[in-house]
């Protein structure tokens, strides 16, 4: 049925019932082969259950003594069904091939932009503008870009569906993947490897911008100069990948981590069933040597950020942050 | 002759041979009789019950998961429950359900039936399988009793080698099932070598023998690859040897190779007698002889064969060389051909039938309409740039379910109704039946081609919750997935009438004749159900499998067929 409502509709622009909003030159080239695909499909689908129903219809049982055919076969037809299907395979396997390639071959003038996978958060280091640790991968429209992936942990795999790319993110090698965005836009950057507790809030965005705003963000350090220490823990919290296991609410229930919300200043008991005190020095701790001090009824699974990863300043601005969730 | 002796070889091994004229239900009784019988068609049963008994575990493990999936957030169940949920729904699904699904179970009850045989080749190797069977599950079921695994059915690494989860004793478990899979597949192979009934030569042989042989074959050649990587990945989590993990100086990205070198054969391990079960009720149920016999058994081969050389096609994302995925794109295309021809036979086998829409026609015609758009949707994933946005997104997850449940399980369910009166001597009732065949038809469609749309747009697979991603995406992510939740509660209550229906028919149900729908294979000629040792008298084959137009003398059954031509 959903078949014959899409050859109805046909490959409408965006939004469009099969895929969703095409961003770069890539996805042209994509999304025409995935509905030359989907029209062959549909033909052979309607072709088969067309042929089946007439005949369930035509050739019903009426009474016990009706007679059957004893047609075993036909090689002419046989032949038909094997040799059509097989022609029209080599066309889409060459297609697919050639569309292969281009997604494969980064053009050499591609911009540059490493990516770091890890439970559960993406990080982006831009080494030709002086960007490190972003949260979001903020591109240049029309600007050929090459990622250069490695993971710290697990297996992760970067996907940006508006792009039609994706690329596994394996440990102790590079992978690389590129894409020339071409619309200005804020785009999902999904991790389609599950990689644990939280694999489905690894999540990030890309911006693509114009060139000037790119400029712009790139003098600025990626956004981060000139915020106030909470403006800057808050970016900080979702760019390092906490907001993916603590809540800023008091909900203890809603994520995997002890949730922060309220809970600066407080007293907390630990799996030891020591009661601490939540104050800067506690917080330094989890952050930096986080195994230290388990909040009871929590497992000990988060990794330890050190002075390479969070720096001083940065630290600071976390715990202003944490400070300010009332 | 040396088929003959084999065969009563294989009678006197049975311990209770001195009467084996009664019903094989009832010839003797206690619990002992059954658990360390040599019967095929009591072991068959035992594995019924038990494929049936984990079908509904894992089934109710879904119903979980598209539970949560209702709402974008994830507010009913855990992070970390959700990904046990879904790890022990495909790990049963797969190990406990499927790959055992129609060989061990209707397979093991008609096999040796069809071939006009007393008992398996090996009937002793045949209970070992069921033992070793039951090992394994108790060892998956302890991964589930000591707070479940978290890995995904696939156990990849590097996260299987550090999650705290009960992740050895799964292993263990489908390590163990391996080797239940192997012994059934050489005793097929051995019992449709050696103890054909007279007269059936190779062409003669119903076309749902071939696809055994093809599943026997893949069953002992892959199998034991994938014994081997599970064993690897216990090594390594136990002692530290370092194989697959990076920080142990191991290669994840081979365990991809290990893994689906017997994964990828596993699925045809999976559809293949699915097919041979299509190719019996199709001929049956429209009186009418199978279109291109020769086509259709040997393409049974031909993806058994090709179906080794297709694996890489999983990882072409993975950071594999992209010339190799090309040749694996390439070989993926070439296993679609016979494929497809089996397709088009089946429906060309209509023309000019007598056709009938029964419970089990109904689930044949099901089949043939969700098994297409199952195939079809392959070369969506076949094609490499196509695959590239689709992997391991909802496109994938309902491809293989139309496949997997559309193509595998709709047969099973098919060939259960086909054979039921056969092997219970009972006739369920047929109007709850054909309502339930088209009831499951829809809410599988709702469920899942939902899922079509949601990977199409980028769903990514096994995601706890989906409220974070942006407004261009989320409403069309939501407004599927409810769908589709839906479509599995209408799916999973048919499923239960079902159940209820041929369980109160073994208590209720009116008696079975010898050969209700008028086959014309060798099964249909011994009583329903069968007695001890099969047939009274040693079975000739006298015609093809599916000559519906010949008059049988001797054959006493209610069939319209026999008298059809006269």
């Amino acid at each position: 049925m959903a078949h014959l409502l899409t050859l109805m509709t046909g490959p409408q622009p965006e939004p469009a019932m099969w895929l969703p909003t095409a961003a770069s030159s890539q996805a042209a080239d994509v999304d025409g082969l995935f509905h030359f695909i989907l029209y062959l499909c549909t033909f052979f689908f309607v072709l088969i259950m067309a042929l089946m129903v007439y005949f369930v219809v035509k050739y019903r049982r009426k009474s016990a003594t009706q007679k059957t055919s004893a047609v075993s076969g036909s090689h002419k037809l046989e032949i038909a069904w094997s040799v059509i299907p097989t022609l029209l395979l080599v066309v889409i396997f060459f297609w697919g091939f050639k569309g292969w390639m281009n997604l494969n071959v980064p053009p050499e003038d591609a911009l540059e932009i490493r990516v770091l996978g890890k439970k559960w958060s993406w990080e982006f280091d831009y080494p030709y503008n002086g960007v490190s640790g972003a949260g979001e991968l903020v591109v240049p429209v029309n600007q050929p870009v090459k990622l250069i992936m490695s993971s710290q942990d697990v297996i992760h795999s970067f996907y940006v569906p508006a792009f039609r790319i994706k690329r596994d993110v394996v440990p102790n090698r590079y992978s690389v993947l590129w894409f020339n965005p071409t619309k200005k836009g804020t785009f999902d950057v999904f991790c389609t490897e599950y990689c644990g507790t939280s694999h489905s809030q690894m999540l990030s965005r890309v911006k693509v911008v114009s060139r000037d705003d790119f400029k712009k963000w790139a003098e600025t350090g990626g956004g981060m100069d000139g915020l106030s220490p909470v403006e800057l823990g808050k970016k900080l919290f979702s760019s390092k990948g906490c907001v993916a296991c603590h809540s800023i609410t008091d909900d203890r229930m809603a994520k995997p981590g002890p949730a922060l919300g309220k809970r600066f200043g407080k007293m907390e008991e630990m799996s030891t069933g020591e009661m601490v005190k939540v104050d800067e020095n506690y917080v330094r701790e989890s952050i930096r040597n986080s195994t230290a001090k388990i909040v009871k009824g929590y497992a000990p699974v988060m990794p330890p950020f050190p002075a390479s990863s969070v720096s001083d300043r940065q630290l600071n601005a976390l715990i202003d942050y944490i400070k300010s969730l009332k | 002759m040396s088929t003959t002796d084999t065969i009563e070889n294989t009678g006197a091994t049975h311990s209770h041979g001195s009467h084996g004229h009664g019903s094989y239900l009832t010839s003797s009784k206690g619990l002992l009789s059954w658990a360390f019988t040599l019967d095929h068609k009591r072991i068959g049963l035992m594995y019924l019950c038990s494929v049936v008994l984990f079908f509904i575990v894992a089934g109710v493990l879904a119903l979980g998961v598209r539970l949560e999936l209702m709402t974008p957030a994830g507010d009913t169940f855990s992070p970390d429950t959700y990904n046990k949920m879904f790890t022990l729904h495909g790990a049963i699904m797969i190990f406990l359900f499927i790959i055992p699904s129609i060989p061990a179970s209707l397979g093991n009850i008609v096999l040796p039936l069809m071939l006009g045989a007393k008992d398996v080749a090996f009937p002793r190797l045949n209970l070992a399988s069921f033992h070793i069977y039951v090992i394994g599950a108790c060892f998956l079921l302890y991964s589930l009793l000591a707070g479940g695994i978290d890995t995904g059915w696939t156990f990849y690494t590097p996260y299987s080698s550090e999650s705290g989860t009960a992740v050895v004793s799964a292993l263990l478990g489908a390590f163990i099932l391996g080797f239940s899979s192997i012994l059934t597949g050489m005793n097929f192979m051995v019992t449709i070598h050696k103890l054909r009934a007279p007269g059936m030569s190779w062409t003669k042989m119903p076309l749902i023998m071939w696809s055994m042989y093809g599943t026997g074959l893949m069953q002992i050649l892959a199998t034991p690859v994938l014994a081997i990587t599970l064993l690897l990945l216990v090594l390594e989590r136990t002692y530290g040897i370092g194989i697959f993990t990076p920080s142990l100086g191991g290669d994840p990205v081979l365990f991809q190779h290990f893994f689906w070198f017997y994964s990828h054969p596993a699925v045809y391990i999976m559809i293949l007698p699915a097919m041979g079960v299509i190719s019996e009720l199709i001929t049956v149920h429209s009186q009418k002889n199978i279109f291109g016999y020769k086509a259709i058994a040997y393409s049974s081969l031909a993806i058994a064969v090709i179906s080794f050389l297709v694996w890489g096609h999983h990882m072409f994302v993975s950071g594999q060389s992209e010339i190799a995925s090309a040749v694996f794109s390439f070989l993926t295309f070439a296993v679609a051909v016979p494929t497809a021809i089996k397709v088009f036979s089946w429906v060309a086998t209509l023309y000019r039938g007598s056709i009938v829409l029964n419970t089990p026609m109904l689930y044949t015609l099901a089949f043939l309409a969700l098994f297409t758009i199952g195939g079809l949707t392959g070369l969506f994933l076949g094609t490499l740039a196509t695959d590239v946005h689709l992997h391991d997104t909802y496109f994938v997850v309902a491809h293989f379910h139309y496949v997997m449940m559309g193509g595998t399980f709709i047969a099973f369910l098919g060939g259960l109704h086909h054979w039921w009166p056969k092997f219970t001597g009972k006739q369920y009732n047929e109007a709850l039946g054909r309502f339930c065949a088209v009831m499951i038809f829809l809410g599988f469609n709702v469920t899942f081609f939902s899922q079509f749309m949601l990977g199409s747009q980028g769903m990514p697979r096994r995601y706890h919750a989906y409220d974070k991603v942006s407004a261009d995406l989320l409403p069309t992510f939501e407004m599927w997935h409810r769908t589709s939740s839906i479509g599995s509660f209408i799916l999973g209550s048919a499923l239960f009438i079902v159940l209820f229906y041929l369980l109160h028919s073994l208590f209720r149900g009116k008696p079975a004749a010898k050969n209700p729908w008028g086959g014309k294979t060798l099964e249909w000629q011994t009583e329903s159900p069968p007695i001890t040792h099969n047939f009274a008298t040693d079975p000739v084959c006298e015609h093809g499998p599916y000559d519906f137009d010949v008059i049988e003398g001797a054959d006493d059954h209610h069939g319209q067929a026999a008298d059809k031509r006269g």
